[in-house]
């Protein structure tokens, strides 16, 4: 069993939580990801690593409510449990294989769309750890589903934020903040990072295409395994089939065939939405106090 | 009764077990069990013994059997297989042990298989436990993988008196018999965990949730985590697919997402967290026996189900029993044909298989007559699901992650049939993941000669 040391609510659906898993903890790299499962008959959910302590060996993950079984996870409490932790999964991010001094060299600037936020941390607090400063574009729709934000600024040189609907920073998507920093601002970026849903993330490497910016995407499909068995994780990338489980999951942005991957990722919809609402349903008539902590 | 002929095994009615995922075949009971028993010529120079992969002394047992001693038979069939239940069910019996039966010269083979399964049937349901730890040694080997071969390779240490440790990358022990092969054919809490249980009861620990090339690689385990010696059971887990177009559309899966799905994750029952799509009509390409799982399971799931296989009846691969169940059940068999489109509506999920209808030429390299398409003849075939089942390939994350390990150029691990020796010192490898996708028996073979590799090596070390 896997003891949940700390589990916290950060805003709207998104939950944040350090678990003991000493095993990936030892062993992960900003970039990989990990499988949690829940209960005998829980299902294998990925979840991108947020962060790690190899000493007291334990990973973070942050996570949104969007199923079933991510709305059970949301009520878990310290001191819980998870069945099962494995990882790490997928390969480490490109950055950690490059030599420090060519890193040193490269304008980096990452882009960070919603629950994105939290993968994009490690990345960016490795590149810091090793006197690499790089920037971020930090987005959500509102103010109040902005994540990470006070541990992002310790770590990068910039941070510039944006909401939907300007309640917080400028307002716009992430998109506009980087041409406004590379058409107006006379920014230059060798690389860009864009990790969040799918939907930003295409958009953001439309934009970089435009601007010459060579960009990494970090995907997140349905997977059973997450060892290369099952093939649900499959994508398209330029003109080739790739498992995002063991080929990615990062992979060049500007080859994914990201509309693909979102029809794939609505695969399950109908009996995601069935499970979330029999679990709701259940929830209310045992007297309505879990509706109300939501 | 007639002694050319084999005692009928009782199975479920087709129609009754078309709706249900209980097992297909019931098994002997006492009287049929000794009946049958009763046909073996307890031959002095036995070609059964050399067509088992693990030479069980097939005869010894069958004697035992027939004199009423289920006990003893379990004892002999102990000392050479671990998974006897599993094997008595899975094996390709008509092709080894089986085949090459006195018997079956003017008659039907006597049915060993059958006698296997009611044997350790008997033990487990008597809770009788046939093989015994060995003294500790002291020496510690690690074993990658919980499939056939892993769990092989670790009883027969265990029984020489090796600490063994399992890692299984998945949350359940038991490899393919777990992941892959469905419930009707292998029943996982009845039959496949307590064998696991057996094996582990020789002392054998299983550690679940890590993955050998991520989690902990092959050199961690030979340098950090003090073992003496690793063995590589690791399989053929990666899936192949046709590479025709309309393959990712959504409703169209490997075999062993669908596999998994259901018999892991246990998708089939309403109280499991994972989903599973089931279409009305399901096209299964490819002929093994992990086609006739997929299509058995859909069929069971409620669909109707076709496998479309590009060579004829006598080319398919999988074993004829499984065949003749499907067919029994109401699987269709599109033969002599083969997929080259798989069509889709405005939301990208399948609609249907744009499929080639073929001919047999000349024979090819595998000495089957090759099919070649018929000129022109191309229909389309509704449905809303495909699952493509073509075979699969090892993983590459040991390799790529252990330096001085070699592969051969299908990813497989080049290890010696002998002993399972590898081109890296102290690292034994077998079944799958040397092999490619092969059977159940074969890997617990390759598992055993690795069994006895290892000790060799650590005697003399």
């Amino acid at each position: 069993m896997y003891k949940i040391l700390k589990a916290e609510h950060l805003v709207g659906k998104d939950f944040l939580m350090v678990v003991e898993a000493p095993y990936v903890a030892k062993k992960c790299e900003p970039g990989q990801f990990m499988i949690a499962r829940l209960g005998e008959l829980g299902e294998r959910i990925p979840f991108t690593i947020a962060d790690y302590d190899r000493e007291a060996g334990t990973i973070t993950i942050v996570f949104q409510v969007v199923g079933a079984s991510t709305e059970k996870m949301s009520h878990l409490k310290t001191g819980d449990e998870f069945t099962d932790i494995v990882g790490p999964l997928g390969k480490p991010s490109d950055l950690i294989a490059t030599p420090i001094e060519e890193l040193k060299k490269t304008s980096i600037i990452f882009i960070a769309g919603g629950v994105g936020a939290a993968p994009v941390y490690p990345q960016v607090k490795w590149l810091h750890e090793h006197g690499v400063e790089a920037d971020v574009i930090l987005g959500a729709r509102n103010k109040d589903l902005l994540i990470m934000e006070d541990d992002l600024r310790k770590v990068a040189a910039n941070v510039y934020v944006c909401t939907d609907d300007g309640s917080y920073g400028d307002k716009g998507v992430v998109t506009d903040i980087l041409k406004k920093l590379v058409n107006e601002q006379g920014k230059h970026y060798d690389k860009c990072i864009a990790i969040g849903p799918v939907i930003m993330m295409k958009f953001a490497c439309l934009t970089t295409k435009a601007l010459n910016i060579p960009t990494v995407v970090s995907m997140n499909p349905i997977m059973i395994d997450g060892t290369g068995m099952c093939g649900a994780c499959r994508l398209i990338v330029g003109d080739e089939v790739k498992f995002a489980c063991v080929d990615g999951p990062e992979f060049d942005g500007h080859l994914v065939d990201f509309d693909l991957a979102m029809k794939r990722q609505r695969q399950y919809t109908d009996e995601e939405h069935r499970a979330l609402l029999e679990l709701e349903e259940g929830a209310t008539h045992s007297g309505g106090c879990e509706a109300d902590k939501r | 009764m007639d002694a050319m002929k084999r005692v009928p095994v009782r199975e479920q009615d087709p129609k009754v077990r078309a709706t249900n995922f209980d097992e297909v075949c019931l098994g002997y009971n006492d009287e049929e069990a000794k009946a049958e028993a009763e046909r073996c010529l307890n031959c002095k120079n036995p070609r059964c013994v050399g067509g088992c992969p693990v030479s069980i002394h097939i005869p010894d047992f069958i004697q035992k059997v027939k004199a009423g001693d289920i006990k003893g038979a379990a004892d002999v069939i102990a000392l050479s297989s671990a998974l006897p239940a599993v094997c008595g069910r899975v094996c390709p019996q008509e092709t080894q042990c089986e085949g090459v039966c006195v018997r079956g010269i003017k008659g039907e083979p006597v049915a060993i298989g059958k006698l296997e399964r009611y044997v350790a049937d008997w033990a487990r349901e008597n809770n009788y436990v046939a093989a015994k730890p060995g003294t500790p040694n002291g020496k510690r080997v690690a074993v990658v993988g919980s499939g056939p071969s892993g769990l092989t390779c670790a009883g027969d240490l265990a029984k020489l008196g090796y600490d063994v440790t399992i890692f299984e990358a998945f949350h359940q022990a038991g490899g393919v018999l777990s992941y892959g092969i469905p419930e009707f054919r292998l029943p996982k809490d009845r039959v496949v965990q307590p064998e696991i249980e057996n094996v582990k009861k020789l002392g054998v620990k299983i550690v679940t949730d890590v993955v050998i090339g991520r989690s902990l690689t092959v050199d961690d385990l030979l340098k950090e985590e003090g073992f003496d010696a690793v063995f590589i059971g690791s399989g053929a887990g990666l899936p192949k697919f046709m590479s025709i177009p309309g393959e990712t559309a959504n409703g169209c899966y490997s075999a062993n997402e669908f596999l998994t799905r259901n018999n892991l994750m246990k998708a089939f029952r309403s109280d499991s967290d994972t989903p599973i799509k089931v279409g009305k009509k399901v096209v299964v390409v490819g002929g093994g026996n992990v086609a006739m799982d997929a299509a058995r399971t859909a069929l069971r799931l409620g669909a109707e189900v076709h496998i479309v296989y590009r060579r004829s009846e006598a080319e398919l691969p999988a074993r004829r029993e499984e065949v003749h169940h499907a067919m029994e059940e109401g699987i269709h068999f599109d033969l002599l044909q083969n997929p080259v489109e798989i069509l889709t509506d405005e939301n990208d999920w399948v609609k249907g298989v744009k499929i080639q209808r073929m001919e047999l030429g000349e024979p090819d390299a595998s000495g089957r007559r090759k099919p070649v398409p018929i000129p022109g003849d191309v229909y389309e075939l509704d449905c809303d699901m495909v699952i493509m089942s073509l075979g699969t390939s090892p993983n590459p994350l040991i390799k790529s992650t252990t330096e001085g390990l070699d592969t051969n150029k299908h990813g497989c691990i080049i290890a010696k049939e002998e002993n399972g020796e590898t081109t890296k010192q102290g690292v034994y490898a077998g079944g799958d993941a040397v092999t490619g996708a092969a059977t159940v028996i074969l890997a617990m073979g390759a598992g055993k000669a690795a069994a006895k590799g290892i000790d060799e090596y650590l005697s003399n070390k």
